[in-house]
Formats: C-alpha cells, sequence, structure tokens
C-alpha cells in the first residue's frame, strides 16, 4: 500500500468498529515510542513532538470526521496524521528525510500533509491552523457542500491571537467548523494554570456565542461522540463548536525535554486512565476482543512499524534537486 | 479606451474576475457594504450578494489566515489590508503559512491567494499609516508581489493577480486612488505578472521605478535635457531581468527610485544583479534614490521632502550624467539623531 489510496483505505477500516479505533490508538503509542527512542539514538536529525497519552483525541477525532473534511493540527501531528489515515511508512520516512514521506523528506516531523484526507501542511507556528480552518469551513460554506473543517490545537494556542480571531471570525459567520483544543495540560514547558487563568478553556466558548463543551479525552468513544455531534451541528448550518479535549502528554514537549517540571504523582494518576490499557479492558469485558486477539493485534502493529522502520531507513534521502521543487506553483 | 481613477480600475477589475469566476470570493474591513475606505470596492456587494463579498471584523490575523484556508481549498480569495501596516500582525499567515503550503504540501495545495493593500506616503497618514513596506515581502520564495503605478496596470495586474496559483500582493498607492489615466478593459487589459514595462523610451539613462516613483519618474524624464528610458517594473517578485538586462546594455547607467528608506530597498537588489552581470556595460556607478531612513514624517511640506519628487530625481539623475560618479542623497551630510 502506498500514496492516497493507502490512507484512505485505512481511514475506512479505522471506520469499521471499536477493534481498529484500539488497533489505532495503539499504533500510534506504538510508533511515537520508536520514533522518540530514534530520536534519542541518534537516528534522526532535528527535534519531534511526540503524542503519547493523546492517542483517544487522534482516533476520536477520525473516526468522526469525513476524509473529505479539511483538518488542520500542530506540530505533535504524528497521532493525527496516522489516525486520518496516512501509513506508519509515509509519516516515518517525511520523519527521517526519505525522499517517499509525505512532503518527499522536505518537511521533517513537523510538516505532514495528505490532502486525500483532508491534511492541509500540518502547522509549526502555535495557533496558525486555526483562523485557516475556518477559512476552509468558509469554502464549505460558500461552494455549498456538506464539508466541514477541524482545527486541533493545543491548549498553549488558547492564548494566541489566532484563537480568538478565527473563532470569531467563525462565529459571526457562522462556518461549519469544529475547533478542538487538545489540552494536554503543559504549553510547551510550562502548567496550563501558570499561562491560562481559566479551569476550562471550554468556557471561552461564550465569547463568541458558541457552544462549548469539556470532553474527557481519555476516552476514545467520549471524543469521537462530541465531534461527531459538534460536525452534526456545523453541516446544518447551525455554526461552529469548540471542543477541549482534557488529555496528558506523557512525553516532554520535544526531543530534548525531559519533562522534569512535572510534579511527583502527576504521571501516575494520569497513567491509571490511560486511553489504551483502559479500552484494551473494556473491549475485552464487553466480548468484542480476547486477551489472545488483542496480543495478534499488537504483534501486527509492531511488525508494520518495523517494517516501515527498515524501509524508510533504506529509501533514498530527498535531494539537492528536490529542494528547488514546488517553491511556486506553475 | 475609458479614463477611470485607478480606486475604480480596481474595482473594474475585482468585478470582471467575479463575473468570471465564481470562486473569486471577497473580504476586509468596510468593503461590502461601506465599500471600501478608498472605494475600491464599489458596488460589488449589490451585484455578487454577502456570501461573496464580506466585511470583516478589525481582524487581520484572523481573515487573512481563513483566506489562506479558503484560498488553498478551492475558493480564490481576494482580501483587502486597509493599510499594509496592518499585515504586521498577520505576517504569519503570509510568509509562514501561505508561502509554504506548495511546498509542504509536495506540490498538493495552491494556494490561490490575493493579498491587496494600501501603501505609501503623500497623504498625510503618518508614519504607521504611510509606508510601502515592499522591501518586508520582497525576500519571502513563494510569494509574488506587484505594484500598481497608475489605473491602467492596477487593471492588468490584479486580475493576473487574482489568476495566478500562487499567494500574490497587490500593493496599490494611495497617492494614486484619484488619478485617472485611460483603462483597457476585459482580457486585452491583463498585464501579465513578472513583466516590466517600458513606459518611456531613451538612450542616457534606464530609470527603473515602481509604484508612485513611476509617475514621479517620469515628469522628471519628461522635464529633463537628457534621454531617460523609464522602467516601471510592475512586479517585484519575480522581477523581469532582461527587461532590464536589455536596458541598462543600452544605456550604460541604471538609476532606481524607491519609496521607501534606503537600507534594505529593493533597488539594493536590482542594482546588485545589474552591477555583478553588466559591469562591463556600465560607464557610471548605479544611483539609488530612496528615502532617508526615518520615518515618513507628518507635515504637508516634510512629507513632499521625504519622498524622491520629480525635481529631486532629475536633479540627481542630472548630477550622475554631469560627473559620472554617484551624486549623495540630500540628507548624506544630517546625522540620523539619537
Amino acid at each position: 500500500m502506498s500514496g492516497a489510496n493507502a490512507s484512505l483505505e485505512r481511514r475506512l477500516h479505522l471506520k469499521s468498529g471499536r477493534v481498529a479505533r484500539y488497533e489505532a490508538m495503539f499504533e500510534i503509542r506504538s510508533f511515537e515510542d520508536r520514533v522518540q527512542a530514534m530520536f534519542f539514538e541518534g537516528l534522526v536529525h532535528g527535534t519531534t513532538h511526540t503524542c503519547q497519552g493523546q492517542e483517544a483525541v487522534s482516533v476520536g477525532i477520525a473516526a468522526a470526521a469525513r476524509p473529505t473534511d479539511t483538518v488542520t493540527c500542530t506540530y505533535r501531528g504524528h497521532g493525527h496524521a496516522l489516525a486520518l489515515g496516512m501509513p506508519p511508512l509515509t509519516v516515518l520516512a517525511e520523519i527521517m528525510g526519505r525522499r517517499i514521506g509525505s512532503v518527499g523528506g522536505l518537511g521533517g516531523s513537523m510538516h505532514l500533509c495528505d490532502t486525500s484526507v483532508g491534511l492541509l501542511p500540518t502547522f509549526a507556528i502555535v495557533g496558525a491552523g486555526i483562523p485557516v480552518a475556518a477559512g476552509a469551513a468558509l469554502t464549505a460554506q460558500v461552494k455549498g457542500t456538506d464539508g466541514a473543517a477541524i482545527a486541533i490545537f493545543g491548549d498553549g494556542a488558547a492564548n494566541i491571537g489566532a484563537f480568538h480571531e478565527g473563532l470569531n471570525l467563525a462565529a459571526i459567520w457562522k462556518l461549519p467548523a469544529v475547533f478542538i483544543c487538545e489540552n494536554n495540560q503543559y504549553g510547551e514547558y510550562s502548567a496550563i494554570h501558570i499561562t491560562t487563568p481559566v479551569e476550562n478553556i471550554a468556557d471561552r466558548a461564550a465569547s463568541y456565542g458558541i457552544p462549548g463543551e469539556v470532553v474527557d479525552g481519555q476516552d476514545v468513544e467520549t471524543v469521537e461522540a462530541a465531534v461527531a455531534g459538534a460536525l452534526a451541528r456545523a453541516r446544518a448550518g447551525e455554526g461552529p463548536t469548540l471542543l477541549e479535549m482534557k488529555t496528558y502528554r506523557y512525553a516532554g514537549h520535544s526531543r530534548a525535554d525531559t519533562a522534569p517540571y512535572r510534579p511527583e504523582g502527576e504521571f501516575d494518576r494520569w497513567y491509571e486512565r490511560d486511553p489504551i490499557n483502559t479500552y484494551r479492558r473494556r473491549l475485552i469485558e464487553d466480548g468484542e476482543l480476547t486477551e489472545e486477539e488483542a496480543e495478534q493485534i499488537e504483534a501486527r502493529v509492531a511488525a508494520r512499524i518495523a517494517a516501515a522502520e527498515t524501509e524508510a531507513s533504506a529509501a533514498d534521502r530527498a535531494t539537492v534537486e528536490d529542494m528547488f521543487t514546488n517553491i511556486h506553483a506553475r | 479606451m475609458r479614463k477611470m481613477r485607478m480606486n475604480q480600475a480596481i474595482a473594474a477589475a475585482l468585478a470582471d474576475e467575479m463575473r468570471d469566476n465564481p470562486d473569486v470570493v471577497m473580504f476586509g474591513e468596510d468593503i461590502a457594504v461601506a465599500e471600501g475606505p478608498f472605494k475600491t470596492s464599489a458596488g460589488l456587494l449589490n451585484e455578487f450578494g454577502p456570501s461573496r463579498v464580506r466585511d470583516t471584523p478589525i481582524s487581520e490575523m484572523g481573515f487573512l489566515g481563513a483566506a489562506v484556508g479558503a484560498a488553498s481549498t478551492g475558493l480564490r480569495p481576494v482580501i483587502e489590508i486597509m493599510f499594509i501596516e496592518f499585515i504586521g500582525v498577520a505576517l504569519d499567515q503570509l510568509v509562514t503559512e501561505a508561502a509554504k503550503f506548495h511546498y509542504l504540501s509536495r506540490g498538493t495545495v495552491t494556494v490561490l491567494l490575493t493579498v491587496r493593500g494600501s501603501i505609501g506616503a503623500g497623504l498625510g497618514f503618518g508614519c504607521q499609516h504611510s509606508q510601502t513596506l515592499e522591501s518586508w515581502m520582497y525576500s519571502t520564495p513563494g510569494v509574488k508581489l506587484a505594484v500598481a503605478s497608475g489605473a491602467h496596470n492596477a487593471y492588468g495586474l490584479l486580475r493576473s493577480a487574482i489568476r495566478d496559483d500562487n499567494p500574490v500582493v497587490f500593493l496599490e498607492p494611495r497617492a494614486l486612488y484619484a488619478k485617472r489615466e485611460p483603462v483597457q478593459r476585459g482580457e486585452e487589459g491583463i498585464v501579465p505578472l513578472g513583466e516590466a514595462a517600458t513606459v518611456r523610451e531613451g538612450s542616457d539613462v534606464t530609470v527603473v521605478a515602481l509604484g508612485a516613483m513611476v509617475p514621479a519618474a517620469l515628469q522628471a524624464a519628461e522635464a529633463a535635457p537628457w534621454s531617460a528610458e523609464v522602467i516601471d517594473l510592475q512586479t517585484l517578485v519575480p522581477y523581469d531581468k532582461e527587461a532590464l538586462a536589455e536596458s541598462v546594455s543600452k544605456t550604460g547607467r541604471l538609476v532606481t527610485v524607491e519609496e521607501n528608506p534606503l537600507t534594505g530597498g529593493w533597488g539594493g537588489e536590482i542594482t546588485a544583479f545589474v552591477t555583478g552581470d553588466l559591469f562591463s556595460d556600465l560607464k557610471a556607478p548605479p544611483v539609488r534614490i530612496t528615502c532617508p531612513d526615518i520615518h515618513v514624517p507628518y507635515g504637508k511640506e516634510l512629507e513632499q521632502r521625504y519622498m524622491p519628487g520629480p525635481d529631486y530625481i532629475s536633479g540627481q539623475i542630472g548630477a550622475l550624467l554631469d560627473t559620472g560618479t554617484r551624486p549623495p542623497h540630500w540628507w548624506e551630510s544630517r546625522e540620523v539623531m539619537a
């Protein structure tokens, strides 16, 4: 599988049921663990921002949205890219600067893109994707399609002007947009309470006269239901919604950050509600998955990621010729 | 050809593109109901309706960002930055997002965006509403930049900017909005991006100008005893190297006339190109005529002194031809005071 068709197929598979959602979350965790290790081992040049702990948000959003909806998301985007459908090989190859990567190896970890599943180039500037999603929603509105746009951003972005301006514009024009704040408790190295005076970012929706909802970001099905509701509202012409996913970032901000600022016990408290472990238990309790089947899935995912690493490592790096391409559209 | 004011020519270009292409939409501050503070969108709301012609909040980052999103998903938005300085709060969306989307999508996303902005001194708006900021944008790969010098090319360049599949910044000297000149409408009136216009032929010196400095340079050339070839660059990114080379190899002298501070102005780039590639053709050092490295002053007399006017341009060129050396800038003996 390669290219756009592979992404769409993976996306459709995600929509096939609860076990597929589990597999998708497990894939993100395994992928991110490996990526983090590769950077620590010096196998990849530069920096990366991983999303372990936040998998339910990525998978819940991708399960609720259509591949024809436009998505903008942040530089902590590997999980979203995988959940939206991009194959691990395409993402890993991009992170490793290889020509078979999603941007031909010219973007790197922070810049993934796959328009076949609606993902615009991911944003390395905090908040920048928020008004851009409003604009993609404007396209749907002006053209009269039933498309929608989703902006995924962190809690840190709720304090930058683009958040206010993007939500305000979407609200006055009643754009079919869903604004999803992934509140992982830290904006880069700073805890949210240091930078943000409100307990819930969702409360800020009141400023724009739109619904705001706090959502348990550790539960993939709760996330999916909230996003599906907001998308239905958007498609019905009722305007945008602000969803705040309460979640937790297991890793530091970036490769260089070991998160020594984290208070004692905080990680353990969140890990008790780990989105993958809890969902695995639930599916087994509900009789949809056996322990053996779960292990088979996990082995399959591990093999897929190992194969992606082998293939990406052997692939050609982006060339000097490549870096002169796509500066201008013809 | 009917004579039009430059603001009317701009409204005409917008209307003609909107008629031709239903994907063209327009938004900005006070552009719909009020038809723009400079009346550059007169009649558009009435003809095209509130879905395609929209007033925005005073929120450049928001609406420029929304334009980037719309332009990346199939619309062709034209947005208006009322005074170009207001782009300062939104520059990320142009320079860091729009300029790089095509590259960061391996060519799968095209940003069909036109950013219009009014520029320049001469109307007494003070130093925060009188800059051109051309040089802020011309070193960003991925963005094209065109500047109108009158009603005729305002119409033709704007239509090209809207049709172009790249983000294009289109700058409009405010001092020219009310000036009338004949405008060729329709397809024949379209001025391609990337091509300079030789607006006056001559043999002694090549005078390269942009925007409001084009009519000033022309006025200087027309009254002078020497023969100047006046080139309106029209597009600064990408600029027309061929036209410059052809003219300078004929005249052997280069003068740039810029409405921006000396330091970092585009004339430095043109001068570097000409001296590097056409050194042996040059009979004299290239001369840059610019504003000083100070803020645009307020009072009318000071503002006129600040900008290169026809008399000053003429004097500088005359001195170059007389002496064969670079004449000093009028402010050169002064120190910029702390």
